[in-house]
């Protein structure tokens, strides 16, 4: 048996808005599946992951909080992704980010007087750290030619060793009976809440900033053109006079910066102190979330939507349906499969050929 | 130091390289054929899972063994059904092969957390395996040991001295040629990223039924990623390969003894060893690259759909 | 050697080697095959001629079993065949010589050949028939040479040996001497000749009607999928045969100026460049002056330079000295494309897909990309799409490109309308200075004459042109001097009524320039192999 694949002529834009929504139905109906296997009723395991987490205030409040920095991530990433430049390190410029960000704040912690200046300087320590580190795989690719993919995933761990390392040494509270944590962090170094008394932080709004930046950006802009002609065709970049080693470089700078800013924003955030670590894996889901959303913001935004909506979704499972949480990740890995699946068959039509080899 | 104690370091560098000898031999013969599969982790973890409930509930390393193979095979075909079968971009596949496999591998191991059970059987030859200096290291070690061993020495004899060895290195150079000349590219492609993943889901299985006889998630800690890192540190070559992984089983030994004698020196920083090394050791290999032709397959990574 | 019928066995058979009768290939709505028939008997050198996209290649893969057909049969020797694979046409005794070598660059000469050998062969078996072969037809070959070493002669000996090692009944060969220098070629005849007087078929596709009516006995003539015609060819002039593929009387050129009056607007003073990489050439001090008014063609075949001169000349790559290259008098060696732009030259490389225009992307951003520098469609950054879309309009309209949807993808065009597209995308700026590289190639005769009317026109207009081609009748045509780009080394430029094509053929073969191979010269290996030598 043979399978075949024959171009289209056209593509459809219908088909191709269509594709992800079917690859995530089709996910549901395996999850579902899987879930009946497990022994538990499917329809409740909806309800819980899907349905439970959009009717109430505070979970939706989660939801924004979970999906804020994964479409922070997801944006940057898609610049890189787009140049056909494989970033799989947003994880540890996520983790510098905070880290660098994290550090300005132990270190004005306590200062009287005018601290207006403080979480400002912390955000952007928090970005140009994750730039610097990005700019680590950058550089050996463009001046060495050593593959980002690996030396950006190795730094993954190494930024994780170097967080683990600060937060248990350097930077622990000295008075926190050694547990291996930072200072709270003083009022002026959170990043505020949006709703008095709640949870919803202002790091939401920074990445739906990012997210309509980069439409204009990427959609709109020289840059843009410039990003998606040398990840189409990279020749043709060249013809165009588009310097293929500044675009690298802006697009880890841009990948970086906003992987490092999501860090520092969760840590001035939600945590409001260093600790051995303080990401769930945002910079390996935020990958996920890239694709899903075709590599486009407005995309981005809506499956760092759906993935935050499976990730609560599955914490709840675990507590009501004993459900365990590694369900969620490997729903996610799923559909990211289906997603790649399902978007060749946006551009080809696949026949099967019976009884041919090959 | 004496003799015995010098054997029990090689001893330890040995079983540490053994997974990154087995999977990356696998990653090897893919990328031979043109195939770059980034889920070796993921397909190494969901061996490692599967291998140990497999061998806890039959009570058998060996079928432990083949249902780790057996995991990574499955995963592999999910990767060859995309990237060979549908020609989907073979990094982002492997991404999602790498998450698709830390997932599963949590659900499977979830039962046995914590569970132990005996360390996969020494070879013991009675005189050989009691010689002294040598013996314990020579013919005293578990078989997956000798399985890669043998693995590095097939996988050399495969590519370069039989007939499907020469076409799987052909579609590896140039997939348009080969396919003109009617030879099978996606058959042989698919086969080759099966391997490598039969190659991974054992590796993991090492790690759960010998390396440290338990499951824990994500116990693979990143050595499919260094793994990946030594197949480019080795230029492809199956000598090379146990060579490299030799030398990061030995940073990860030294890495263990100097956290064991404390240096002084923070354990993050003795931890971060083996990622520094690949770093390093991909800089100096595109250093060391400067002339002469060219090591990788020049397909690697490129998808083929056969047309008119 | 040959089967055991031989030669006078077949002529006493009246059946026909092979046959294709009523062959029918559809990919999707496009035919590319109608009901083709096609008759080859033992002992003749069969032509297959027609113009790009008539449908030779399909015709030709279905004989060799890469394609199966809609529709028809093949038949050997009067019965029915199925040819699923192309190891079935090998166990036929069907070979095929291709036009692009289906050689792997990074392996050996004998690995090359053992791919398509019978399994279990052991390599000294192996080295020993690639030699007993060599010396049978005068094909040598080292067994143990990487092909990426090898000259484009010695990559097509290594192609015809590897098929005479499967003792082929029909050789099909695809363009054979389109990449040869006139020696090689003449080489290659000797061995066909000699196969033919073994009584082997051969299948010989080719577009040089000089060359199929010296070798062809018979010939088969393919336009828009269908058979049109056969006929002896050495009964007909080259004029006729191309009436019968083309069809129609395509527009006649007006001739172009052989004098200018312009000023010099584009200069290179020894520009010298080392190869790119292990299958380039370098550049050896190119010195060349262009007036405006001026069409300069350099000739020469692919592989001696032509694309490392084409990024020198358009600062994809940047020269060493900045006075290296001059525009309008401005040094711009050092310069980057876009700056060579906004001096008033452009550029059309060979490639159309993935290099002058990206095919995913629509005909409006492909505007954006050669013309962003120079045409306002930028504004603090942004992209003005609507500007974009009427530049691309304009292109369209003035190069009647045909096309699907108001806006579509670059790559949905055919290889004509595309290469209207890129060129008048160019010829749209106005350039003071224009460099072609190819700029027909694999283009129908319509749209190659509204191409090269194009560049004359623009040519009187005042502009600098370097065409840079394969194609003599081309470069005879347009060009109102020549200049043979050989191993990267250029010769002086004559004007064409001062030259023929003969003078100029042999200088595409080497002679008159340095006496190295254009693969050594560029990595300074030393030749111990001349095409020539080998000839018998």
């Amino acid at each position: 048996m043979r399978l075949d694949l024959v171009p289209r002529d056209r593509r459809s834009p219908l088909a191709a808005a269509l594709s992800p929504v079917l690859a995530f139905l089709t996910a549901v109906l395996i999850g579902g599946v899987a879930v009946a296997m497990l022994g538990v009723a499917p329809g409740a395991a909806f309800t819980v992951y899907f349905v439970a987490p959009l009717s109430e205030l505070w979970s939706l409040q989660e939801i924004a909080l979970k999906a804020a920095p994964l479409a922070l991530i997801a944006t940057g990433l898609a610049f890189c992704y787009r140049a056909n430049l494989w970033n799989i390190g947003a994880e540890g410029q996520f983790v510098v980010g905070g880290l660098a960000g994290g550090w300005v704040a132990i270190a004005t912690h306590g200062s009287a007087g005018f601290t207006a200046w403080i979480l400002p300087a912390m955000l952007i320590a928090g970005t140009c750290a994750g730039i610097a580190y990005a700019m680590i795989p950058a550089l050996l690719r463009v001046r060495l030619g050593v593959s980002e993919i690996l030396t950006s995933l190795m730094l993954v761990y190494v930024a994780e060793l170097l967080l683990d390392y600060m937060a248990r040494g350097p930077l622990r509270d000295p008075a926190g009976f050694n547990f291996p944590q930072s200072v709270g962090f003083d009022e002026a170094a959170r990043l505020p809440y949006l709703m008095e008394g709640d949870t919803l932080h202002a790091g939401v709004l920074v990445a739906l900033v990012a997210v309509v930046l980069a439409t204009l950006v990427l959609g709109r802009s020289l840059f843009g053109f410039a990003t998606r002609v040398a990840g189409a065709s990279p020749r043709a970049a060249r013809f165009a006079g588009f310097s293929e080693e500044r675009l690298t470089l802006a697009a880890f700078a841009i990948s970086g910066g906003a992987a490092g800013l999501a860090g520092i924003a969760e840590v001035a955030g939600r945590i409001g102190q260093l600790q051995p670590t303080i990401s769930p894996g945002y910079g390996f889901t935020a990958i996920i979330v890239a694709f899903l959303g075709r590599l486009s913001p407005l995309g981005i935004l809506a499956a760092a939507l759906v993935i935050a909506v499976t990730t609560i979704g599955g914490e709840a499972a675990q507590i009501d349906l004993r459900l365990p949480l590694d369900l969620t990740r490997a729903f996610q890995g799923l559909l990211l499969c289906l997603v790649l699946g399902a978007d060749v068959l946006t551009r080809f039509k696949v026949r099967l050929v019976p009884g041919a080899a090959r | 130091m004496s003799l015995d104690t010098v054997q029990m370091v090689l001893v330890t560098v040995l079983t540490a390289a053994t997974p990154l000898i087995i999977a990356a031999l696998g990653e090897l013969v893919a990328e031979r054929a043109g195939v770059l599969n980034l889920g070796v982790e993921g397909m190494m973890v969901f061996g490692a899972a599967l291998g140990f409930a497999a061998a806890m509930e039959t009570g058998s390393t060996l079928l432990g063994a083949l249902a780790g193979a057996g995991a990574g095979i499955g995963l592999a075909a999910v990767f060859g059904l995309l990237t060979v079968g549908l020609a989907a971009n073979q990094v982002a596949s492997g991404l999602a092969l790498t998450i698709l496999g830390l997932g599963l591998s949590g659900l499977v191991g979830a039962g046995y957390v914590g569970l132990k059970r005996e360390p996969a059987p020494l070879l013991h030859v009675p005189g050989l395996s009691d010689l002294p200096g040598v013996g314990r290291l020579l013919f005293g070690e578990d078989a997956f040991v000798y399985v890669g061993l043998g693995l590095a020495v097939g996988v050399s004899w495969f590519l370069w001295r039989t007939r499907a060895g020469l076409i799987l290195r052909a579609i590896g150079d140039d997939p348009v040629a080969t396919h003109a000349l009617g030879l099978p590219v996606r058959g042989v492609r698919f086969l080759a990223v099966l391997f490598g993943g039969a190659c991974a889901g054992l590796a993991g299985s090492y790690l759960s039924l010998a390396y440290t006889p338990f499951w824990a998630p994500a116990m693979t800690a990143g050595r499919g990623w260094i793994a990946l890192a030594l197949v480019v540190f080795a230029s492809w070559r199956p000598a090379r390969v146990v060579a490299g992984a030799t030398l990061f089983g030995g940073a990860t030994v030294l890495q263990l003894h100097a956290q064991a004698a404390s240096l002084g020196l923070p354990g993050q920083l003795l931890s971060a060893l083996p990622y520094l090394a690949t770093i390093l050791a991909l800089v100096l290999l595109s250093l060391g690259r400067r002339q002469g032709g060219s090591l990788a397959p020049a397909a690697l990574g490129r998808d083929f759909t056969p047309h008119r | 050697m040959a089967d055991g019928t031989g030669s006078g066995a077949a002529a006493v058979d009246p059946r026909p080697l092979f046959g294709a009768y009523g062959i029918v290939k559809r990919f999707g709505s496009f035919t590319a095959n109608d009901r083709v028939d096609l008759e080859i008997r033992a002992g003749e050198i069969h032509a297959l001629l027609g113009e790009n996209g008539a449908g030779k290649s399909t015709l030709m893969k279905i004989l060799y079993g890469l394609l199966e057909p809609t529709e028809g049969v093949v038949t050997h020797r009067g019965e029915a065949v199925r040819l699923r694979n192309p190891e079935a046409a090998r166990r036929l005794g069907i070979g095929m010589v291709f036009q692009h070598f289906s050689l792997c660059e990074n392996l050996t000469v004998a690995e090359n050949i053992a791919l398509v050998m019978e399994r279990g062969l052991r390599r000294g078996t192996l080295a020993e028939r690639i030699a007993a072969l060599g010396a049978t037809y005068g094909l040598h070959l080292e067994p143990d040479r990487p092909v990426w070493s090898l000259s484009a002669g010695e990559r097509q000996r290594i192609e015809i040996v590897r098929c005479l090692l499967q003792e082929p009944k029909l050789l099909i060969l695809d363009e054979p001497t389109s990449v040869l220098t006139p020696g090689e070629a003449e080489l290659l005849f000797t061995v066909l000749e000699r196969l033919r007087a073994e009584g082997r078929a051969l299948l010989y596709i080719s577009h040089r009607l000089e060359e199929v009516r010296r070798l062809c006995a018979r010939a088969t003539i393919l336009r828009g999928g269908r058979v049109v015609g056969a006929c002896d060819p050495r009964a007909e002039s080259a004029a006729s045969l191309a009436a019968l593929m083309v069809g129609e009387q395509v527009r006649e050129v007006a001739p172009g100026p052989t004098t200018s009056g312009g000023g010099e607007r584009l200069r290179l003073e020894q520009l010298s460049l080392p190869a790119p990489g292990l299958h380039a050439t370098g550049l050896r001090a190119i010195t060349l002056g262009l007036r405006g008014g001026e069409i300069l063609g350099i000739a020469g075949i692919a592989g001696n330079g032509q694309a490392e001169l084409f990024a020198a000349l358009s600062g994809e790559v940047p020269a060493p000295q900045a006075g290296a290259v001059r525009i309008d008098g401005t040094p711009a060696g050092h310069l980057g494309v876009n700056a060579r732009r906004r001096l008033g030259a452009a550029f059309v490389p060979e490639e159309r897909n993935g290099h002058a225009a990206a095919p995913g992307m629509s005909l409006s951003e492909n505007v954006i990309l050669s013309r962003h520098a120079t045409a306002p469609l930028t504004r603090f950054g942004l992209v003005r799409r609507a500007a974009a879309r009427a530049l691309a309009g304009r292109v369209i309209e003035a190069f009647d490109v045909r096309k699907a949807g108001a806006d579509p993808a670059a790559g949905t065009l055919s290889g004509g309308n595309l290469q209207k597209f890129v060129i008048g995308r160019e010829i749209q700026a106005e350039p003071g200075i224009l460099v072609v590289d190819q700029p027909t190639w694999g283009v129908d005769a319509a749209a190659a004459a509204r191409i090269r009317q194009a560049l004359l026109d623009l040519a009187a207009r005042g502009s600098a042109i370097l065409v840079i081609s394969q194609d003599l009748d081309e470069l005879f045509e347009v060009a109102g001097s020549i200049a043979v780009l050989h191993a990267g080394h250029l010769s002086p430029a004559v004007p064409r009524t001062g030259t023929t094509r003969e003078a100029v053929g042999l200088l595409m073969g080497g002679a008159g320039g340095p006496p190295v191979a254009a693969d050594a010269a560029a990595s300074g290996r030393a030749v111990t192999r001349s095409e020539i030598a080998h000839a018998p």
